[in-house]
């Protein structure tokens, strides 16, 4: 049987995931909403034939577009999914923020991303999560640190999520070595560590944007409709929080309209992460963010 | 609509300095496969630090690598051409960071290797050209680049072409081509160069397409291996399916199939094929599974399969069943790899804990020399060992079915080499180190693949029948009616599962399939490395 392009790296990604369910106790998958994150969810569904066995990670930086956070919710609901959700308290309330003008946007991103999700992953800040019974997030009292956390970055994305390895591990602060990572080859990754580390596992890595977009037709993956030009002309090619965040020019309405437009139409040739604001602020700002564990 | 595209992963490898990552930079820009604005944004950035413009810099994505000058990490880069889509893989240079050419080599179907025509063929030259061959890659074409500092010499060009050519031809490896090539000119990357009359090859672009596979197509015809990776069980809304999964390594599967596990040589038939789509009635429901496809069945009888193991099929050529194979590995560790140690190999989805027993030679890739005296292989070695596992495997010779047949060796936490399996072994010849301390009750265990339990039955008859269940579920188990302490002690000792009367650690309810289940358990512990 000749399998097609889609197939075989659906079943690469496949793979990754039923390894890291082999391999790590206290396991969960990022899911930020955007496109990415929500196909990875769609191949969990895939690998584990309609269950999802670990709970979903969302960062809540409360800057996120309302309709993203309605989606997340009605999905968790409808997959019934194990959906839990955490957040920097402190610096929403003490309005440490770049729209409270307290912050650059680098900084923003560190303290409403970063450090909620460091913090949210080791437990030691509260985690909320969803009671399928009420429909409503109650603080959990399981605070047993994640030891292996699915996320969805794809090495086209921008230059240093070029060099992640699948299984990536961080060390007791959260740091990546980007220079001494473990060698990875013929399908055996790093699946043994010493206590205190956690690993990140990227199963899209061989993904780009256009697989992504002919995956979600193929399969009929639900995402956001903030995606698709709604009559004014304009779409969101990159989802994140609204004040760094812009959407393009745009008239692609539908999935066929937007894969157009990405293999041989206006963005064939432009960066997919040109509407991300705090990628433009410093040479090298993303990966001093991803070394301090930002996705 | 067309057929889609297939995709092929090219790796970019050579020695420190001659020019690897100028090269895809030049592939990229001279394909037209940039964003807009970069190669200018690159161009502007060097101006202002007052830097000569590199199309490396392109692939430079990591400060360190900026400062440095040098490749670290493998990077990919992605561009398509009317035929294929291409991840172009850029594999570091420097002997440092062979691990990491590793990982980028590992994933190529096809490898560019890049040689400086003015410093001719170096250490990295030869080891790559090796490291490539062991982890599979046989298609290569050989780039010598640089071609514009010696003039466009045609006779330099010829005398590199023969050296490396000969050196290709003792690992077995036929070059697709040798390309003249100048990565900072644009000599013959993606146009052909009208300075190098002498050459009427493929461009490097040209030559991509020439390259034949992609998406690591075949393997469907020769015979089934589905190493195990877990049996799943999701009971979440009246799921009672038991289904097994696994990556279809070779091999082709369909429903109806009689399949055998190995090591334990357990045997079933294959009920359904099973795989998941968000809208339930899909008309893509698999008939059936082949190489490269992440599947599961269901089996028509609950037979006891764990991770570990391989789904083969009945009448095929089975896989080689055993505790010992002579393997060609080679060693990335930090301390090197010693006889008598114990390190953990990692063979598809199964885990034992092993020794080399023997170290036959040690090779100096850059050089080819051979050392039959070697007691140790340094980082970066290659090396032909013999292994005794703990456990029993089912496995493959290398040349025969490469996915089967290759293993990783795990030190402490680090994966730190790997090897390809060219012979098993008999009990008989694994080597002079063989162990003299006294057989451990964990090693026994795991031998036996079961850790010893003693279990209480009611009834004879019942014991009988759990006896015969046991047994068939691979397990060594013993009834007794009646046991002393003594007797007792040496059944368990020897690794036993043994059912009795009165006082055990399980006590049976009754429920043969509950039973069955609690003592699988109580003994399966032992099967953890």
């Amino acid at each position: 049987m000749q399998y097609s392009h889609l197939d075989m790296l659906e079943s690469k990604s496949i793979h990754i995931l039923r390894e890291s369910y082999s391999a790590f106790r206290n396991l969960c998958m990022l899911w930020s909403i955007g496109k990415d994150s929500t196909v990875l969810l769609c191949l969990a569904r895939k690998a584990f034939y309609g269950h999802v066995p670990f709970p979903l990670v969302h960062v809540d930086t409360h800057y996120k577009i309302p309709e993203m956070i309605e989606y997340r919710d009605r999905l968790a609901m409808e997959w019934n999914l194990d959906m839990i959700y955490g957040e920097n308290r402190e610096a929403l309330e003490n309005r440490e923020t770049f729209p409270d003008g307290n912050a650059t946007r680098i900084e923003c991103c560190r303290r409403l991303k970063t450090e909620a999700l460091t913090h949210t992953l080791a437990g030691d800040w509260p985690r909320y999560r969803l009671n399928h019974a009420t429909g409503k997030y109650e603080e959990d009292s399981d605070r047993e640190p994640f030891t292996g956390v699915i996320v969805g970055v794809r090495a086209d994305e921008e230059g240093s999520r070029s060099k992640e390895r699948t299984f990536s591990p961080r060390d007791r602060a959260g740091d990546w070595d980007a220079d001494d990572q473990p060698p990875e080859f013929w399908g055996q990754y790093k699946t043994d560590f010493a206590p205190g580390t956690h690993v990140r596992i990227h199963p899209l890595l061989d993904w780009t944007e256009v697989d992504i977009w002919e995956y979600i037709r193929r399969e009929g993956v639900p995402v956001v409709s903030l995606y698709f030009n709604q009559g004014d002309g304009k779409r969101y090619r990159s989802l994140g929080c609204w004040p760094c965040t812009k959407p393009v020019d745009s008239d692609a309405s539908t999935l066929d309209e937007i894969i157009e437009e990405l293999k041989s139409g206006k963005f064939a040739r432009v960066a997919e992460r040109s509407g991300r604001e705090q990628d433009k602020e410093d040479g090298g700002g993303l990966e001093e963010l991803r070394r301090g564990g930002y996705m | 609509m067309a057929r889609d595209k297939l995709s092929m992963n090219i790796v970019v490898a050579g020695h420190v300095d001659h020019g690897k990552s100028t090269v895809i930079g030049r592939l990229l820009a001279d394909a037209g496969a940039l964003p807009e604005g970069k190669l200018e944004s690159i161009r502007e950035l060097c101006r202002r630090n007052a830097k000569p413009f590199e199309y490396a810099f392109l692939l430079d994505a990591l400060k360190d690598e900026r400062a440095q000058g040098i490749t670290i990490d493998t990077a990919r880069c992605f561009f398509e051409t009317e035929k294929r889509k291409y991840i172009i893989i850029d594999a570091p240079g420097h002997i440092e960071f062979l691990k990491n050419m590793i990982t980028g080599a590992s994933r190529a179907e096809a490898a560019l290797l890049v040689i400086d025509a003015a410093e001719g063929i170096c250490e990295n030259s030869r080891r790559h050209g090796y490291m490539l061959e062991m982890l599979g890659i046989r298609q290569i074409a050989v780039l010598v680049n640089k071609i514009d500092l010696v003039d466009r010499s045609r006779e330099t060009y010829e005398k590199i072409k023969r050296e490396y050519a000969e050196f290709l031809a003792t690992i077995g490896i036929a070059p697709a081509a040798f390309i003249p090539v100048s990565a900072t000119e644009g000599d013959n990357i993606a146009f052909p160069s009208e300075l190098t009359p002498w050459y009427d090859g493929p461009t490097v672009l040209g030559q991509l397409d020439l390259f034949e596979g992609g998406d690591n197509t075949g393997g469907s015809e020769l015979p089934l291996r589905i190493p195990v990776e877990d049996v799943y069980k999701f009971t979440e809304g009246g799921d009672d399916r038991r289904i097994v999964a696994g990556m279809c390594e070779s091999g082709t599967l369909r429903a109806g199939d009689q399949v055998v596990f190995y090591p334990s040589r357990k045997t079933t038939v294959v009920n359904s094929l099973e795989e998941w789509f968000m809208d339930a009635d899909s008309s893509r429901r698999p008939r059936e599974f082949s190489a490269g496809k992440a599947c599961g069945f269901t089996m028509t009888t609950q037979i006891y399969v764990r991770r570990g193991e391989i789904a083969c099929l009945a009448g095929e050529k089975p896989p080689e069943i055993g505790r010992a194979f002579r393997a060609s590995i080679f060693w990335l560790g930090r301390s090197p790899l010693v006889p008598g140690k114990e390190y953990v190999i990692k063979s598809c989805t199964a885990k034992t804990p092993c020794r080399v027993t023997k170290i036959h030679s040690v090779l100096d890739a850059s050089t080819l020399e051979k050392n039959p005296a070697a007691a140790e292989a340094k980082k970066n070695d290659i090396a032909d060992c013999t292994f005794v596992c703990e456990k029993e495997l089912a496995f493959d010779i290398g040349a025969a079915l490469p996915t089967t047949g290759r293993f990783v060796i795990v030190d402490e936490y680090e994966i730190s080499g790997g090897g390809i399996i060219t012979e098993a072994l008999g009990a008989g010849d694994t080597g002079s180190a063989a162990s003299s301390a006294a057989v451990t009750p964990g090693e026994r265990a795991r031998y036996l693949r079961q850790k010893p339990v003693t279990v209480s039955v009611q009834t004879e008859e019942y014991g009988r029948k759990l006896e015969r269940r046991l047994f068939e579920e691979g397990r060594i188990p013993y009834y007794a009616a009646r046991l002393s302490d003594e007797q007792r002690n040496a059944l368990t000792g020897a690794g036993v599962i043994v059912l009795t009367h009165g006082d055990a650690e399980v006590t049976t309810t009754g429920d043969m399939n509950a039973d069955v289940t609690a003592i699988l358990l109580a003994t399966d512990n032992a099967l953890e490395v």
